[in-house]
């Protein structure tokens, strides 16, 4: 930047936001910008895309598991005679479906969704910064998401399509298996280092431009999940990194670190040099794989946590428990990991010590809940949609935490592993929790990104037939998971004897699922419908809240503030003593 | 050039309560994650070797005594760049340029041994399928020596077209060369515990 470039930009602070002094092309204003809100806005389409192409791979599974052998119609012969012949479909098939939707809702999905999405676009927002600390740094990270999802998604095109091994990718069968799996390591490496450089990109942000005044107890609890999920991005996605490098040496140089001495493949013995362990990938894999649980988890908890206090017009009971308490959950969150692998023989000792930190974890996530869930105490509540969906995760988010318990205890994990009790438990967190929590997001901050707001009616025609559906799908995984069902027998149980009595709730389920499909239509009119023609908000902060976001004009230009920030206070100062409105913004000196 | 011209702040001067600019906070972060990365394979090591039957004496497979000259080049080779970087703290473009050529010149002598170990390992048929303490041994090191190519790039780019930054804010430049040095020497650190896990212990 040239210093005169630097002076006219210094100067347009007084004028207001007049950044578009200097005519950018549309290329560099829209596709590679290094605006930290368009590439949020970016991340958005990209993500939602992934969550529909992730949900329907789950249909295709759904009717399988409930109509096991039977043609799928209309659409069934669409899939070749390699994956459905005459629209039944393969067991190949299926596992490959499963494999992709794991992947590609965790990582392609709700990942980018709570964590780049509304990172990117709030994190600056909420400090009082004018973008992220390294604005080229963030284009990139976009543009590899990009690259590592879109060459994903090409593995479907392969001759033997994409992998089959499940989002965990086991060894030794994904040493083996073919070259869909390969595919899968290389985009998880490009995917592995947008996120690395996101998170690195988050926490300098957080930690170097807060705006003056703006000190870590001011912080919104928002910016604080998000800064605790990069922690866990940072330092837990390396290793999934290193073993991914490890799995493509077995794959592509024939070593043998996951093999162990004497395989039999197909019969016969393996030519390998051995003395690999599978575990090792165990391990590795949830190493990475249990903080992302929290990476999942947390920016939706931030995102609900704004959206009460704002909604409830108090300040958050017990917000200084709660910033500590995902703190000690960051930490914890890294050695927890084995709690996965229960059932791979690694001693009692271990067992206990893994037990025991699980059930620790519990105890911030609950402070966190309980919090919000105090918070709605004699608050004014509004319900609005965001505060619908947010109220929702709730309970939500809290069943599906309490499912976890069973889970977390290796004696009761014992019968319920590899069950549909799981499939029901981590979904629960997952889809009624997350998801509504990000939805609740969208509905939240879309009126600060377009200057209009989502429809009323529509939401509450995606609200609460999603609700409902989702409850209808996930619960009843608990009792077929309870009575021994399976999770990955591609005909959903029919040749499991003693599943039988329980088999019935296929249906329902598979229903449920298709009912939700319907449910999202509202949502996704309701989406681009209002960018451009819903209700205009009349002011900068038409939810009356007072963190920093809603003092940018609207939608925020580049720069995004107006004038120089100060910041007075903490963030959730609603319905002060002696105050004259019910919200006193945190820019605000009097109150 | 003032700090205020600037679009973000920070990028030249220290922000008084961390006492760090932008870019030397995200290369510690970077450096943190790489410390993962490499710790997970240095534990995967651990783990394969303990569980083993059988492991190979290493230092008979090893040719040590290039491991350990290697060692020395790469140590000289962040000495050098300390002194590139005192020296460009002081004006000293010259001097500067002279021990940054240095760096880049012992980080490709480095490779150069590097290729003739693996020249050695392949000419005694020694690959990755051969044995699991050899598939390590080439995963460790060429994630290394990727590691060391990618430094070499930027150092080739501070001494060349990337001085362009001094013209305009001599800070910002030093800044940058301090953050590749701090890279450079996370890179030589890393090589000291790979000689002394796979050549001697």
């Amino acid at each position: 930047m040239s210093s005169k470039h630097g002076q006219a930009h210094h100067d347009s602070h007084d004028s207001a936001h007049h950044d578009s002094s200097h005519p950018q092309s549309f290329w560099s204003q829209y596709v590679f910008s290094t605006d930290h809100k368009v590439i949020g806005i970016q991340y958005l389409f990209m993500s939602l895309f992934f969550l529909l192409v992730g949900f329907c791979l789950m249909l295709l599974m759904r009717w399988q598991i409930a109509y096991p052998g039977q043609p799928l119609p209309v659409i069934g012969k669409f899939f070749g005679e390699n994956n459905m012949p005459g629209g039944v479909m393969l067991p190949e098939f299926y596992n490959q479906l499963g494999a992709m939707h794991g992947t590609i809702m965790v990582f392609l999905g709700i990942v980018p969704l709570g964590f780049a999405v509304f990172g990117n676009y709030l994190i600056p927002l909420q400090i009082g910064a004018k973008d992220m600390a390294f604005p080229r740094l963030n284009m990139f990270s976009y543009w590899s998401f990009f690259a590592g999802g879109m060459l994903m998604l090409s593995s479907f095109f392969l001759p033997g399509g994409p992998t089959g091994n499940g989002w965990t990718a086991y060894p030794p069968l994904s040493d083996i298996s073919h070259d869909g799996q390969t595919i899968w390591l290389l985009s998880m490496f490009i995917i592995i280092i947008s996120s690395l450089l996101s998170s690195l990109n988050f926490i300098t942000t957080i930690f170097q431009l807060r705006a003056p005044g703006m000190t870590f107890e001011r912080l919104p609890f928002f910016i604080w999940a998000q800064l605790i999920t990069s922690f866990l991005l940072l330092l837990a996605f390396p290793p999934l990194e290193g073993a991914a490098f490890l799995q493509l040496f077995d794959r592509v140089l024939g070593s043998s670190f996951f093999l162990p001495t004497g395989l039999f493949v197909a019969g016969k013995i393996a030519d390998i040099s051995g003395g690999g362990n599978a575990l090792l990938w165990q391990h590795l894999f949830w190493f990475l794989g249990h903080p992302e649980v929290y990476v999942l988890i947390l920016p939706a908890l931030g995102i609900v946590t704004e959206i009460i206090a704002c909604n409830t017009r108090k300040n958050i009971s017990g917000f200084g428990m709660m910033r500590w308490s995902v703190i000690f959950l960051g930490f914890l969150s890294f050695v927890v990991w084995s709690h996965h692998t229960y059932l791979t023989g690694m001693g009692t000792n271990i067992t206990a010590f893994f037990q025991t930190t699980t059930m620790i974890i519990s105890i911030p996530s609950i402070i966190i809940v309980s919090a919000l869930f105090i918070t709605l105490w004699g608050g004014s509540i509004r319900f609005n949609m965001p505060m619908l969906f947010a109220l929702a995760f709730l309970p939500m988010f809290g069943f599906g935490g309490l499912t976890g318990l069973p889970l977390g205890l290796a004696a009761t994990d014992v019968p319920l592993h590899d069950t549909y009790y799981v499939i029901g438990h981590f979904h629960y967190v997952v889809a009624p929790g997350v998801i509504l929590g990000l939805f609740a997001g969208i509905y939240y901050w879309f009126p600060k990104a377009t200057g209009r707001k989502m429809n009323d009616i529509l939401g509450h025609l995606h609200f609460w037939p999603t609700l409902i559906t989702m409850n209808f799908i996930f619960f009843p995984m608990l009792i077929q998971g309870l009575m021994g069902v399976n999770r990955r027998m591609y005909d959903g149980g029919a040749t499991y004897l003693f599943s039988h009595n329980v088999l019935y709730w296929n249906v329902v389920e598979t229903t449920a699922a298709f009912i939700l499909a319907l449910a999202q239509i509202p949502f996704i009119f309701n989406f681009f419908y209002s960018i451009w023609n819903g209700e205009k908000v009349n002011s900068d902060n038409p939810w009356h809240s007072s963190t920093l976001e809603w003092a940018t004009p609207t939608p925020p230009p580049h720069g995004n503030f107006a004038k120089p920030i100060t910041v007075y206070r903490d963030p959730y100062s609603y319905s002060l003593e002696g105050a004259p409105k019910d919200y006193s913004p945190q820019d605000q000196k009097e109150i | 050039m003032q700090e205020s011209d600037k679009f973000l702040p920070y990028i030249v001067n220290p922000r008084e309560d961390t006492g760090l600019y932008n870019a030397k906070f995200g290369i510690w972060l970077f450096l943190a994650s790489e410390v993962m990365l490499f710790g997970s394979l240095f534990s995967a090591y651990i783990l394969l070797r303990v569980g083993s039957f059988t492991w190979p004496v290493q230092s008979d497979l090893q040719n040590v005594p290039i491991g350990a000259i290697n060692s020395v080049i790469l140590l000289s080779s962040s000495i050098f760049f300390i002194r590139a970087w005192v020296a460009l703290k002081a004006d000293d473009i010259a001097k500067y340029k002279k021990f940054m050529y240095l760096v880049i010149l012992f980080a490709f002598l480095f490779l150069c041994l590097k290729s003739f170990e693996y020249y050695q390992h392949f000419s005694h048929n020694e690959f990755p399928k051969t044995s699991v303490f050899m598939a390590l041994y080439f995963l460790m090191t060429g994630l290394h020596g990727l590691h060391i190519i990618g430094g070499i790039l930027v150092n080739i780019y501070y001494v060349g077209p990337g001085m362009y930054l001094r013209e305009k804010d001599k800070q910002w430049f030093i800044n940058r060369v301090e953050v590749a040095g701090l890279y450079w020497h996370f890179v030589d650190l890393v090589w000291i515990f790979l000689f002394s896990t796979l050549y001697l212990l």
